[in-house]
């Protein structure tokens, strides 16, 4: 007999049904008598004064109920209480193209999308900002008024002493790395149906209940209550299925409030869904982010210091981006052991939309530029890739210098497995030119161990209630958005009281019905709501046990659950049946002949087992309901540091992944392949593995998705490429084998040992990929996407380095960092080496008098 | 737009509507039948998310007006399931982690019921290009491979013992 019966086992999701029947239903599914469509005008300019709107002439549209405006709903909310700075529709002045302007609220779509072409709008365009670095300094026209240099937040850490690590170091690099923005793209687009219930006498506005795809339903009912001015407990959230967040439902998105403006304007059920273009501009994906990184090491590889400048383009809203920036500082160097760290953030906002959280939030970016400059030392002392890595571990239990608790940590054995399963040591260095194999490594957090919103609540608390014919329901108030929220929940209640998967009800997401949980962002599910679910399930067992046992004249701790049995521990095995079908009662159809037979059952003499509907029936009928809750809030040894921005990186427990990419680069095109990932990850304990392996394949897919092709394109504030098609990602032809290895360090505290396991293999595959394609054609990559075009131009450049010419011969230190960067200096005031003579541009400069 | 009235088969039953000739068929499988498993992922026939079969081709919904499939047979994922028990595709999906989210399964459901209506033994180059075509932001694809070859094991397992069962040896 195994440890667990339902732990650990390959379980198909419970909601997997609805999901390839059709039968499930999304927010966009759904349809209410008299509901209405809303349709959003979008601003057409990156950053303007509205001076006028008229809706008079859409509203006089047949079929036109309601038009509503930023007047309509002027309280300003954001997910960080410190990033109040948004309203869902734009009141005096709009901040990016696709700003929310107005809503038509009509009978159909068609008579919406008439509608919105009739509101006029009289905008006076201002000056706007698209790089992050000449928006920080922007003395006028700002974005915010209250943010002098339209720089959201800047911070600045120190850890040990960065001077005296760089100065004992025997090598130092030093480089400039850039991660260009990426978003979710998730499938279903965002949609929200808004319903107030109607006083019947007097037509007044009574309850709001909402349908929305989000992550948190508990946020949304928060902010509405604070945009609406409403009691919260007039707002019902309720989440139906939800086609995949990744991040991108982690706050309120505009469309949530409008949504609920618009019903109350119209008096009827309102419904918005964005087109794919709307997604796109609702956006809060990964910023495009500027990372000046430095790395010092010892001969031996031992890691001295390191230090970085991150500038992330946090576009024109605040979101997450707080929380963002400080994340690419808080986990920079804390998977390693390293004493001395500096770390300057800067969080700018820009005439964009607005960036958020995105899976892997905010360590993505400075995982690939960190990985990258590790590989580049190792180079350069000449040690194997993997080797430096394992020089540099932790050595858990430990605090790391910017005080993160790390309890389990599975990093060794995660390197061992990919090394050991990519053939590493025989493959790597030995395949032909244009092949070859790199490595990254990276972690994650398993929930933030303080809430965004500061509060001594718990995180996430759960209730268990159990019917007398042993149906076990659990009010969660997690999100399920597909990563298998709901599957978790129930395996842990079915595990714990020792029944079926299929007695477990799972009631999710419904500010009525469940308890709050804060929702599904920062990993933090598995990790919260399962230790959760875990204690609710072991207080309605404690009652059950209490029951059982004086049937069975045992003390209640001599009680084993398990197999949709109670029976007494070390019971010979005779005695106890072997399934539940050779068990009369409960399998017995209708209520009157299962009640007889469990009658006749109750007669007998104390037993050695019980099935656990009897079990259930004497602890109903010796405490009356049966029903349990708990909940769970992060131990305070694992908050964190008192420093300023140290609320953000603390989690009770981190992930670990380590990878190896097997690429190859067709030096003629600059196509780059990637034949194979191996992907270590660390998730404490695989509660359900084929849920775990289908979120390190898909962490480690979408993080090729970045590596290779997906960007997004902006020209003036336009964005180039809003739909599926132009914003590239890995079709089923392109996209290679993942080989998903589960490390299981088994956590202290996690749910049976379980910790985080969907966004932190994210991180490793980047510089994995890019270190792999180093190792093929000696070519480093500091930006990503590596799109062909800019691994063809670091080829020419590898080639011309090899033609013995020194691009920084004659630079001229004065010259604009612009020049510099792109080799340009070289020409800046005529100096630097002299051009050829039959070269047209030296003829060009000479007719211009230029200096010979 | 006036109306017209349009004879639609899906899923096998008759549905005479009125609708305007410029419809799409996603927005009559919808709205009027409320058939709501195809989903509108994009708008522009990227995502494959409203793939359906006429007249057992793949087609997707999302650019297809309903009035020209008149006289065709439409066949949604609600038709997929087998006297309203999981057909083999749906129960490997499940099984093997094919459907995370789920918004792009009944894409991949009925892209795959052609894939194996058309060739029942596909080779892996086969079924990954077949399913190119439609999206998925949550798989990384791979479970969806394992689930489709245990799904062509199901149904040879199914066949066989259906052949055995008819004559008993």
């Amino acid at each position: 007999m195994s440890d667990f019966s339902i732990i650990g086992k390959r379980i198909a999701m419970v909601d997997a049904a609805g999901k390839t029947t059709g039968a499930g239903k999304y927010t966009d599914d759904l349809t209410l008598p008299g509901m209405l469509i809303g349709k959003i005008l979008h601003s057409p300019y990156p950053h303007a004064r509205i001076k006028r709107i008229d809706a008079s002439r859409a509203l006089a549209l047949e079929g036109v109920v309601a038009v509503v405006t930023g007047q309509d709903a002027p309280n300003k909310y954001g997910i960080l209480p410190v990033g109040h700075d948004e309203t869902a529709l734009a009141v005096d002045r709009v901040r990016y193209v696709g700003d929310n302007v107005a809503c038509v609220a009509a009978v159909d779509e068609t008579t919406a999308e008439k509608a919105l072409e009739l509101i006029e709008v009289e905008y006076e365009p201002l000056p706007a900002y698209f790089d992050p670095e000449e928006s920080m300094k922007a003395e006028r026209d700002l974005i915010h008024e209250n943010r002098p240099h339209n720089l959201e937040k800047d911070y600045h850490h120190v850890f040990g002493d960065p001077e005296k690590g760089f100065a004992e170091a025997d090598c130092i690099r030093e480089s400039r790395y850039i991660a260009n923005e990426v978003t979710h793209a998730a499938m279903e687009p965002h949609s929200t149906l808004a319903a107030f219930e109607l006083d019947p006498y007097s037509g007044a506005l009574g309850r709001l209940t909402v349908w929305s795809s989000t992550q948190v339903p508990y946020y949304l009912q928060h902010k509405l209550s604070l945009v609406l001015e409403m009691p919260m407990s007039q707002i019902r959230v309720i989440k139906p299925l939800v086609g995949g967040g990744f991040g991108g439902k982690s706050e309120v998105i505009p469309l949530e409030i409008i949504a609920a403006v618009a019903a109350r304007a119209a008096k009827a059920p309102v419904k918005i869904t964005y087109t794919r273009e709307e997604v796109f501009w609702a956006h809060r994906g990964r910023p495009r982010t500027i990372m000046d990184m430095k790395i010092g090491a010892k001969r031996d590889g031992r890691l001295t210091a390191v230090a970085a400048r991150v500038v992330q383009d946090g576009g024109a809203y605040c979101s997450y981006g707080v929380v963002t920036i400080l994340y690419s500082g808080a986990l920079l160097g804390a998977i390693y052991d390293i004493l001395n760290v500096r770390w300057d953030g800067y969080r700018v906002l820009t005439n964009k939309p607005a960036c958020g959280a995105m899976r892997g939030h905010g360590t993505v970016n400075v995982r690939f530029a960190f990985e990258s400059q590790l590989d580049e030392i190792a180079a350069e002392i000449a040690l194997d890739p993997a080797e430096i890595r394992r020089i540099n571990l932790l050595q858990p239990p430990c605090i790391t210098v910017n005080n993160l608790r790390v309890t389990s940590y599975g990093l060794p054995e995660c390197i061992e497995k990919v090394v050991e399963r990519s053939g590493w040591r025989e493959r790597r260095g030995k395949l032909p030119r244009g092949r070859g194999l790199g490595i990254g490594c990276s972690h994650y957090v398993s929930g933030a161990a303080n809430s965004i919103i500061r509060s001594d609540m718990p995180h996430s608390t759960v209730n268990i209630k159990i019917d007398r014919d042993g149906g076990v329901v659990v009010y969660t108030g997690a999100s399920e958005i597909g990563q298998g929220s709901d599957t978790m929940t129930a395996q842990i209640a079915a595990e714990v009281l020792g029944c079926t998967l299929q007695r477990v009800k799972i009631v999710a997401a419904d500010t009525d019905l469940t308890p709050i949980d804060i929702g599904s962002y920062s990993s933090r599910v598995t990790f919260m709501a399962g230790n959760a679910t875990l204690r609710a399930a072991e207080e309605v067992k404690k009652q059950i046990a209490s029951a059982a046992a004086r049937k069975m004249n045992c003390v209640p701790e001599d009680l084993v659950f398990r197999d949709d049995l109670v029976f007494k521990r070390g019971s010979s095995v005779s005695s106890v049946p072997s399934g539940v079908d050779s068990v009369v009662a409960g399998r017995v159809e209708g209520q009157i002949l299962r009640g007889s037979l469990q009658q006749k059952r109750k007669e007998e003499v104390p037993k050695d087992w019980m099935t656990f509907e009897e079990a259930v029936v004497a602890a109903i009928d010796f405490h009356g309901a049966l029903t349990g809750t708990g909940s769970y809030a992060p131990p305070p040894e694992s908050r964190g540091g008192s420093f300023k921005g140290a609320g953000v990186g603390p989690s009770p427990s981190y992930s670990y992944s380590a990878q190896v990419a097997d690429v190859s680069v067709d030096e003629e095109t600059g196509e780059v392949t990637v034949h194979k990932v191996w992907a270590a990850h660390d998730c404490g304990r695989a509660l359900n593995p084929v849920a775990v392996e289908g979120q390190i394949i898909g962490s480690v897919w979408m993080g090729l998705g970045q590596a290779l092709e997906e960007e997004m394109v902006w020209k003036d504030g336009l964005l180039m490429n809003p739909g599926l098609l132009e914003y590239r990602s890995p079709s089923a032809v392109e996209s290679p084998e993942i080989e998903p290895i589960i490390v299981e360090s088994i956590d202290p505290e996690g749910p049976f040992g379980a910790k985080e396991c969907s966004e932190g293999s994210l991180a490793a595959t980047i510089p994995a990929i890019a270190n792999a394609i180093y190792d093929a054609v000696g070519i480093r990559l500091r930006e990503v996407p590596f799109t062909p075009e800019r691994v063809l131009a670091a080829i020419r450049a590898r080639d011309a380095a090899a033609k013995k010419l020194d691009l920084t011969e004659g630079v001229d230190p004065t010259a604009p960092t612009r020049f510099r960067e792109h080799g340009g200096a070289l020409w800046f005031r005529g100096k630097g080496p002299k051009r050829h003579e039959l070269d047209p541009a030296r003829r060009a400069e000479q007719l211009a008098g230029g200096d010979d | 737009m006036k109306k017209e009235l349009v004879e639609l088969k899906i899923n096998g039953r008759r549905h005479e509507l009125a609708i305007e000739p410029s419809k799409l068929l996603l927005d009559v499988l919808r709205q009027d039948l409320d058939l709501t498993g195809s989903k509108r992922g994009c708008d522009d026939s990227s995502c494959g998310a409203c793939t359906v079969l006429v007249d057992g081709v793949p087609m997707m919904s999302c650019t297809l007006l309903a009035a020209s499939c008149e006289g065709q047979e439409v066949t949604t994922v609600e038709g997929v399931a087998e006297h309203g028990a999981l057909a083999a595709i749906q129960r490997a999906y499940g099984d093997w982690g094919g459907a995370q989210c789920g918004y792009c399964t009944p894409g991949f459901m009925m892209t795959v019921k052609a894939l194996l209506a058309a060739n029942p033994d596909p080779t892996e180059d086969e079924i990954r290009y077949a399913l190119s075509g439609n999206l998925c932001r949550c798989t990384g694809y791979s479970q969806m491979y394992e689930a489709v070859r245990a799904a062509i094991q199901a149904e040879q397992k199914g066949r066989e013992q259906g052949v055995g069962s008819r004559n008993p040896s």
